[in-house]
């Protein structure tokens, strides 16, 4: 999407349209300092941070997702339109915190013991933050116990569980089987993800579902969020 | 073998190795180890080795369909054994090899056989921030790590993708001060510490060597 006449452009000039369709160009193309001078011209239109949010950002994000996913983009692209976005949450976030956003769900994210891959966890991070969630990311390398704690800590209705190699992901059956032995398994949405896994491995731990990328996590714990207020209205 | 000269690392890299076709025993392996077996069947023109582009390593998903391709194609040997360990297919490899009948390498990579997997795998619990290089990893590293990663582009990227690794381990196969001085300049690229473990050819011999022993045995 880079084009040398748009070198000239004077981000300022154009019109909202134009300048939320700009953002996408650049988030597209990871320039940080583009999306972090747009976010501030938004801001001093008067949009709303969650506006700016949720269509200048993450609007720009699930093209980058989808090209992603259709083998268009790679990880290097989709790690740099990420940077850029990062820029942009850097000013909306105490924003929102102010302006009292709305809230989806709570999740508890981290790799498993012994893997040290961050990379895609990172990037659901962000993404779900986006879509209206709140997230505590534990880094790397946890053992259950952590798992267990921060959930407890953080009220999290989701626990999301990431893995790079075939030799760490067993460990997310190890976090789910003490869950279900604490009696604490079905208290929470257990998903699952890394580039070695599928949907019948996660099926085949317990977890319960696999997702196969940021997007694909942010849509499935909406749905599962949803039908969890469901069944407590029903219930 | 009648001809052990491997084509370069470039071609194994992309278009691994072709068997000669004259042989009983094939050896179907991972082009990143050619030149290794290459050196250990020397002298022995009833083994045969054909390679499948080393590149796989960075697509594991793609490792199992060209196995079964390969083996599906391969004509008149008796025996065929798999020189891959399970190279992040998530025992998908063992189960193919199973079904057709086939050895493999035994443990999770060629990182493990190379240092001996039972060492290697009990030292990972301890050892999971270290980024392995091997002999023709070292060689190949802008092609397997530096330009995959997009880093000839965005070199402000190495963080995101090596800030939680410690060191990298170039595991040695052979003596040379060249590759050496190589791979600690990957390390230093990748702001690693490095550290340098001759391992030879590890397991991979005992697993080449039984293999010879085995149809010498079927020539008694």
């Amino acid at each position: 999407m880079s084009d040398e006449a748009e070198d000239d452009l004077i981000l300022s000039e154009l019109d909202d349209e134009e300048l939320v369709q700009q953002m996408h160009d650049d988030l597209y193309d990871g320039l940080k300092d583009e999306i972090f001078e747009a976010t501030n011209i938004l801001l001093e239109r008067k949009w709303e941070p969650y506006n700016i949010l949720t269509i200048a950002l993450v609007g720009g994000m699930k093209i980058v997702g989808e090209d992603f996913r259709d083998g268009i983009l790679f990880v290097p692209e989709v790690l740099m339109a990420a940077e850029a976005m990062k820029t942009g949450m850097r000013i909306l976030k105490p924003l929102l915190a102010e302006t009292g956003a709305p809230t989806i769900g709570r999740m508890v994210i981290g790799t498993v013991k012994g893997d040290i891959h961050d990379i895609g966890q990172n990037l659901v991070t962000m993404m779900m933050e986006g879509a209206g969630f709140e997230i505590m990311n534990i880094g790397i390398n946890n053992p259950v116990e952590n798992y267990v704690e921060a959930l407890k800590e953080f009220d999290a209705d989701i626990l999301g569980m990431s893995a790079l190699l075939t030799t760490t992901m067993p460990y997310m059956k190890v976090v789910i089987d003490t869950m279900k032995d604490m009696g604490i398994r079905d208290d929470y949405i257990i998903l699952v993800g890394g580039a070695p896994l599928n949907e019948e491995f996660g099926k085949a731990i317990g977890a319960d579902a696999y997702c196969r990328d940021a997007a694909v996590a942010v849509d499935t714990a909406k749905e599962f969020m949803t039908r969890k207020h469901n069944q407590m209205a029903a219930g | 073998m009648s001809d052990p000269s491997p084509p370069s690392d470039d071609v194994l890299t992309v278009e691994g190795l072709q068997p000669t076709g004259s042989g009983r025993v094939l050896i179907l392996g991972c082009g990143a180890l050619a030149r290794e077996i290459l050196t250990l069947t020397r002298a022995f023109d009833h083994i045969d080795l054909q390679c499948l582009p080393a590149i796989l390593h960075n697509h594991p998903e793609k490792i199992v369909p060209a196995v079964r391709k390969a083996v599906a194609e391969s004509d008149g040997y008796d025996d065929i054994f798999l020189a891959y360990a399970d190279c992040g297919t998530g025992g998908g490899l063992k189960r193919a090899a199973d079904e057709l009948g086939l050895k493999m390498m035994p443990g999770p990579h060629c990182y493990a056989f190379f240092e001996g997997t039972e060492g290697f795998v009990a030292r990972s619990e301890e050892e999971f921030t270290a980024f392995y290089l091997t002999d023709f990893l070292v060689r190949q590293f802008d092609a397997f790590v530096w330009r995959p990663l997009g880093l000839d582009r965005h070199p402000e990227l190495r963080d995101a993708y090596f800030g939680n690794y410690e060191k990298l381990v170039y595991q040695a196969q052979t003596e040379d001060a060249a590759l050496t001085a190589k791979a600690e300049e990957s390390a230093q690229k990748l702001g690693l510490a490095f550290e340098r473990r001759f391992t030879g050819f590890g397991d991979l011999e005992d697993e080449i060597k039984s293999l010879k022993n085995a149809s010498q045995q079927t020539d008694n």
